[in-house]
């Protein structure tokens, strides 16, 4: 039986379109349903490796769920992860071999607003759109960049705005005198800090002690020593994991019970917390949390199934980062259908209007990519062994305790 | 007055974890004129031999040193026989190569077996602590200091009281000169790699219970051991231990009178200045160049 010739002159146009879109940059849509690699830069060693590996974790599971359901826009996706080491100079050579090496179609973002700041440098110069789950200091929105995108419920500053709300809303004779503040010298941390210092001390709370660290410090005894010695009634720490376990540990060893104590991070990273500082010492301690395995948001409950299922252990287990780096996917995946693309361009011009549903909420983005109109930080805190949302009280699950009980 | 004094006292309870650190590595360098850019790897990798023992057989991390000890200096020795011996010139240059290599090797290692993941040894004497004065003073550093002056005194008697002491001591004054007189120099500098390494697993016990590691710790470990045993003067065992005090106890004191930003500043001023008087450290004999 014959072809028709418009049959196989369609055909012979397909071929050459698929020859045409070679891909060697961001303008160029890699041909239909051909698969695609989506590059990121990840700490898997160094400072931020156990975030790295959370945030890989999360990728991952965004990247079975998407061919599971036959791709993006029809695409298979297949991830490339590189190491950064935490490095800033690595993570820029990543990406630029990553975007003309490698060619990829799309790049996520990595761990950390340190390493954020120059990937996002490297990815707007090649007209990439930046998805990313972990770098919400100011200085990340500063840039003026429009290809970056913020994906998580709010500014970073922002993030312990809902702990100043619940210490100036405790009755006068509860509410704490004095704060003590340390944190590093960090875009992801100090502004966190800074903002909540300020706040607090517009509601009448005296700075006992503030003091910056360099993030590249490795023994924080002395620095620890320092609020201890304030005798602060609160002590509010802008820490990533090591340190939150240091500090800990010497108000400990100091017999220092201040009646609130808040971490930026380290607190929200679960078993791995509890191990290094001993289950029981966690009871009390505070952390802002954008998401919990709980919560009722868009895909959240499937999240949460599927990650155990793939990676063992239990929903409290389940780092943010690994949700953060979850919901990166999902926003792509809506503005890839809304844009009927995976072109770069239009993935930037979708992901600039509209909201996007996620596992941490909705979110949309402004002309800097940073988070508008999402559901806000939340307070969450360790009880009885598991960290738990305890303010607001519309989405908490428990009271919050306060004063936090003795070291035990 | 308060804080500075107990900062000047954590400085000195820390300085001896560093001292300890350091002491394997100026050791080394006193035998063999290398430099072991390998040695904080080691020291880390000492720290996770003690952690797989606590996490398997729930050992205590000071009573793992029984084990990963012996086990360490064996490795030390298989390391000098393998990587440093064949090394015949250039040493100290080509030195810092392959003990690089060893420590990236080391750090690979330890990712793949125990993840890059931060890890900590945790002991009933980590948090706990006695009041002296109105502070309190943390078990863990007690112990870690006590172990730095055993293994620091066992070091002294073995290098000033033993005939194999002579011997290392021969070989650090002169290599050629030693061979003469009829030591086995090679013999030697096995065993004295053997015991810089074992006094590594030492120092891990008590650094990986006083800090969160993975094996990239080792970068920052190795750059403020070298400046120890540089400030110290290379090969002085006396000089590792007074230059650990000077640099713990002047960060922990910086940090707490001016800021947490200067204290590697001013560590490193005092430094510039010491060397500007002294090039060969506070304890290092000065080397003139041959003509």
């Amino acid at each position: 039986m014959r072809k028709p010739v418009s049959m196989i002159a369609a055909g012979f146009a397909l071929v050459l379109s698929a020859c045409g879109t070679s891909s060697n940059n961001a303008g160029a849509s890699p041909a239909p349903a051909a698969p695609i690699t989506i590059g990121v830069s990840l700490s898997l060693s160094g400072d931020f490796s156990g975030d790295g590996k959370a945030l890989q974790q999360g990728y991952d599971l965004w990247a079975q769920d998407i061919n599971a359901k036959g791709g993006l826009l029809g695409h298979q996706v297949s991830m490339k992860y590189v190491d950064d080491a935490s490095s800033t100079q690595q993570v820029v050579t990543n990406y630029q071999r990553l975007i003309t090496a490698d060619k990829v179609a799309l790049v996520f973002g990595p761990f950390s607003s340190l390493l954020t700041i120059p990937a996002s440098t490297v990815t707007d110069r090649y007209g990439y759109a930046f998805p990313e789950p972990a770098g919400g200091g100011p200085k990340v929105f500063a840039q003026g960049l429009h290809s970056i995108f913020f994906v998580q419920p709010a500014a970073v500053e922002d993030n312990l705005v809902s702990y100043t709300k619940f210490l100036l809303s405790l009755p006068s004779d509860q509410r704490p005198k004095t704060a003590a503040y340390a944190t590093q010298d960090d875009p992801f941390t100090q502004p966190q800090i800074d903002k909540a210092k300020s706040l607090l001390e517009a509601g009448g709370i005296t700075t006992a002690s503030y003091k910056v660290y360099p993030a590249e410090a490795t023994s924080w005894d002395a620095l620890a020593l320092q609020v201890v010695n304030s005798k602060a009634d609160v002590a509010i720490l802008g820490t990533q994991e090591p340190d939150a376990v240091a500090f800990v540990k010497v108000f400990q060893q100091q017999h220092y019970n201040p009646k609130s104590i808040i971490e930026t991070t380290g607190p929200d990273q679960g078993k791995d917390f509890a191990d290094k500082v001993g289950a029981k010492n966690t009871e009390g301690i505070m952390v802002p949390a954008g998401w919990t395995s709980s919560a009722k948001a868009y895909g959240n409950e499937k999240f949460t199934i599927e990650f155990v299922a793939k990676y063992g252990g239990a929903f409290g287990d389940i780092s943010a980062d690994a949700a953060e780096a979850y919901s990166v996917g999902q926003v792509v995946e809506q503005a890839a259908k809304k844009a009927n693309s995976i072109d770069n361009k239009a993935l930037i011009t979708a992901l600039h209007s509209g909201t996007y549903q996620t596992i941490q909420g909705p979110m949309s983005f402004d002309s800097v990519g940073k988070p508008q109109g999402g559901v806000g930080v939340y307070l969450e805190q360790w009880q009885g062994g598991q960290a738990i949302f305890v303010y607001p009280s519309s989405v908490a699950s428990a009271k919050p305790e306060y004063p936090k009980p003795n070291w035990p | 007055m308060t804080l500075v004094v107990e900062a000047a006292v954590l400085g000195i309870l820390t300085g001896g974890v560093y001292a300890l650190m350091a002491s394997g590595l100026t050791l080394i360098f006193g035998v063999m004129r290398i430099i072991n850019v390998g040695h904080g790897a080691l020291v880390v990798l000492g720290a996770y031999l003690s952690f797989a023992l606590f996490r398997s057989l729930h050992m205590d991390p000071f009573l793992s040193l029984l084990v990963t000890m012996p086990v360490m200096f064996l490795l030390g020795v298989v390391l000098q026989l393998v990587f440093i011996r064949p090394l015949k010139t250039d040493r100290e240059a080509l030195s810092v190569l392959v003990t690089y290599a060893l420590a990236l090797g080391i750090e690979g290692v330890l990712g793949y077996v125990f993840t890059t993941n931060f890890v900590e040894l945790r002991a009933w004497y980590e948090t706990a602590s006695f009041e002296v004065l109105g502070f309190h003073i943390t078990w863990v550093y007690v112990f870690g200091f006590a172990l730095c002056l055993l293994i620091l005194g066992a070091l002294f008697l073995m290098l000033y009281r033993t005939s194999f002491g002579g011997a290392i001591r021969a070989t650090m004054l002169n290599r050629t000169a030693a061979q003469l007189i009829g030591v086995d120099v090679d013999r030697v500098a096995a065993i004295a790699f053997g015991i810089g390494v074992a006094t590594a697993a030492a120092g891990g016990v008590v650094f990986g219970i006083t800090n969160a590691f993975n094996p990239g710790s080792h970068y920052d470990l190795i750059s403020r051991l070298l400046t120890i045993i540089v400030l110290g003067g290379l090969g002085s065992l006396r000089g590792a231990v007074v230059a650990a005090l000077i640099m713990l106890v002047t960060e922990d004191i910086t940090q707490v009178l001016i800021s947490p930003v200067w204290a590697n500043f001013v560590f490193f001023v005092i430094l510039v200045a010491i060397l500007i008087v002294r090039p060969q450290g506070l304890y290092g004999v000065r080397v003139r160049d041959r003509i």
